[in-house]
């Protein structure tokens, strides 16, 4: 087990500048999800620490060895891809085999953890097959098998539930945390999917446009976002995100005078999420106008504008299109943040 | 589409395969059948009956079977280096971006656009000098001129056709690029260079013009049909000519799904 400590990674190609000077310290056992929209460096990222692409500048060390300029192969990792990339031609047993018999560890143990990696994925059935015969979840344990069976020092995962149905995918994020969990391995996850970073992850990393935003655990994540783009990606539904007119140090939210922190010039924009909404009357609440409600079963999602401003609550009931309902925010949860980049004006302390 | 375009448009193909079929046909009924059916006349339609009497006493003239050698020795150096070059670049092509790719995508098809009959001339002079007048090895080395176009297309719409993923993949787990390639892109890719060696081994086989310049007395065999094609008994005509189609439809027909690959149509 190792830490991956990335130094000041940048990376270009051609015009286009994908990384730019990213820096971030994996903790030994630790499990980072780089989490962010298509096109933000993520996969990049994770490509350069694996050593399939070769950064512009900066260096990657795994331990306290510096790996920037190793091959793939000697920088004692595995490595799980987005689309499995399990060898058609090979068993399934040679498959998981492999990267023990390109070391060249003895027949036993080759056996031993073959077997012990086929247990862990329950795949053990399927030894004897080829991946033509498997579906694609099943070729999807293989390569998750394949990594666990070197037992690693580094484990780097690019997304590999996102071409898995709804369910299969939740079912083998439960496994995969229990798993990586047991065996304490030090692992890199790349995602586009908020669900899956907040479920697995020990800490979350959010990356936007080749920059690294935040990173934190995941209910900091959730409850401090560090930019109005966190809040928004973060999250299902997204933060709101509303725009409230400051006179006197207070920012006035329909009928709530909230204190608004100091700095601001004519206007606050306060970030709310969509279940921190408590039942209020027209005297101490603000007005929220019903436009779509969608019953989800555990709750209802409810679209709607307060003031011209579009927003979404999370409510027990199902009240009807065009009613107005009165809320109040609790005061704990709101984050401001500054309108003019929308970074988060932290707490005084 | 309406019954008269599907009219028209069955009757087209039709007309195409009876263009191509039929003198097939007609060679092999006559070099095929007894002894008597070179020469009979009018030409039978229905063959006769069964025999190699003809391609036999077509074995047996002098030079046929030396110029068959050349011919298979031609077509195998040909099969050899187009392999060896043409992969390579295949695979340059397939998996990396540099500038001038596509141009040399367009140099490669736009060497099939010389008259490799008017080439053959300056070439049997240099050839002298080098020695490889006259040799396989300098007809082999005319055809493979001929066939890399193909060779180094085909590989390359077959090396795209293998992910990148598999050889990261390999990377990742202990493998140098080269024994990546080798264990696990070659094994997949291993139908296609069939069809590109045989593929070469069919142009090379079917050449006339350059192996006709190049050689003297260890001529191929279309090189030895083409010159003694006048004097010829008719036997000689009809087994020649049988003998030097059947392995190029054969090859062709069981390589087209590779060549289609050229041509960007998907066929499965």
């Amino acid at each position: 087990m190792a830490a991956i400590t990335i130094d000041a990674v940048s990376k270009r190609f051609g015009a286009v500048q994908a990384l730019e000077t990213v820096s971030l310290q994996v903790r030994d056992g630790e499990f980072v999800a780089l989490l962010g929209p298509s096109g933000c460096g993520k996969t990049t990222l994770l490509r350069i620490v694996a050593g399939l692409e070769a950064q512009t500048a900066g260096s990657i060390r795994i331990g306290a060895r510096d790996v920037s300029h190793l091959p793939p192969r000697a920088r004692g990792l595995a490595m799980v891809f987005q689309n499995y990339a399990v060898f058609p031609h090979m068993t399934v047993y040679e498959n998981v085999a492999f990267g023990l018999r390109m070391a060249g560890a003895p027949a036993e143990r080759v056996a031993r953890q073959v077997e012990k990696a086929a247990g862990l994925m329950h795949i053990e059935a399927y030894l004897q097959r080829h991946p033509g015969q498997l579906s694609g979840g099943q070729r999807q344990r293989v390569a998750v098998a394949r990594a666990l069976a070197v037992e690693p020092a580094v484990l780097l995962m690019d997304e590999p539930l996102s071409n898995l149905d709804a369910l299969l995918r939740l079912e083998m994020r439960s496994e995969l945390k229990s798993i990586l969990a047991q065996a304490g391995t030090t692992t890199l996850y790349v995602t586009h999917d908020q669900t899956e970073a907040m479920g697995l992850a020990d800490r979350i990393a959010v990356m936007q446009a080749g920059r690294l935003v935040q990173i934190a655990a995941p209910l900091d994540v959730y409850r401090r976002p560090r930019t109005r783009f966190v809040g928004g990606f973060v999250g299902s539904p997204p933060m709101n995100f509303l725009r409230l007119p400051v006179a006197d140090g207070t920012a006035r939210l329909g009928a709530l005078r909230l204190a608004a922190p100091p700095g601001l010039g004519g206007e606050a924009l306060v970030g709310l999420r969509a279940e921190d909404m408590l039942p209020a009357d027209e005297a101490d609440g603000f007005r929220f106008d019903v436009l779509v409600a969608e019953p989800l079963g555990a709750h209802t999602l409810l679209t709607g504008r307060h003031d011209g401003q579009p927003m979404r609550v999370v409510w027990a009931e199902t009240p009807q299109p065009g009613t107005a309902l009165f809320l109040r925010p609790a005061i704990d949860r709101l984050c401001w943040m500054d309108p003019a980049n929308g970074e988060r004006i932290l707490p005084q302390p | 589409m309406t019954r008269l375009r599907r009219w028209l448009y069955a009757a087209g193909i039709l007309m195409l395969c009876a263009w191509t079929l039929v003198p097939i046909y007609l060679i092999a009924v006559s070099s095929l059948g007894p002894s008597g059916t070179v020469y009979a006349w009018p030409k039978q339609f229905a063959p006769g009956g069964l025999s190699l009497h003809t391609i036999a006493s077509f074995f047996a003239i002098n030079g046929v079977w030396h110029a068959t050698l050349m011919s298979v020795e031609t077509a195998g150096i040909c099969m050899v280096l187009s392999i060896l070059l043409g992969l390579p670049a295949g695979y340059a092509l397939a998996r990396y971006t540099f500038a001038g790719s596509d141009a040399y995508r367009l140099v490669i098809i736009l060497t099939r656009a010389f008259p490799i009959g008017i080439l053959a001339l300056p070439l049997s002079v240099s050839f002298v000098s080098f020695g490889i007048y006259d040799t396989p090895l300098g007809v082999g080395l005319v055809h493979t001129a001929l066939a890399l176009p193909f060779a180094v297309l085909v590989s390359s719409s077959l090396f795209l056709g293998i992910p990148r993923e598999m050889e990261e993949a390999g990377w990742v787990f202990g493998c140098s690029r080269f024994a990546a390639f080798r264990r696990l892109v070659l094994p997949l890719a291993v139908p296609g260079i069939a069809a590109v060696a045989i593929f070469a081994f069919v142009i090379s086989w079917n050449e006339v013009f350059a192996a006709s310049v190049l050689t003297l007395r260890n001529r191929t065999l279309t090189a030895f049909l083409l010159a003694v094609l006048s004097e010829s008994p008719l036997h000689v005509q009809f087994a020649g000519g049988l003998l030097l189609i059947l392995p190029s439809v054969l090859f062709i027909f069981l390589v087209r799904r590779y060549l289609f690959a050229v041509w960007g149509v998907a066929s499965r």
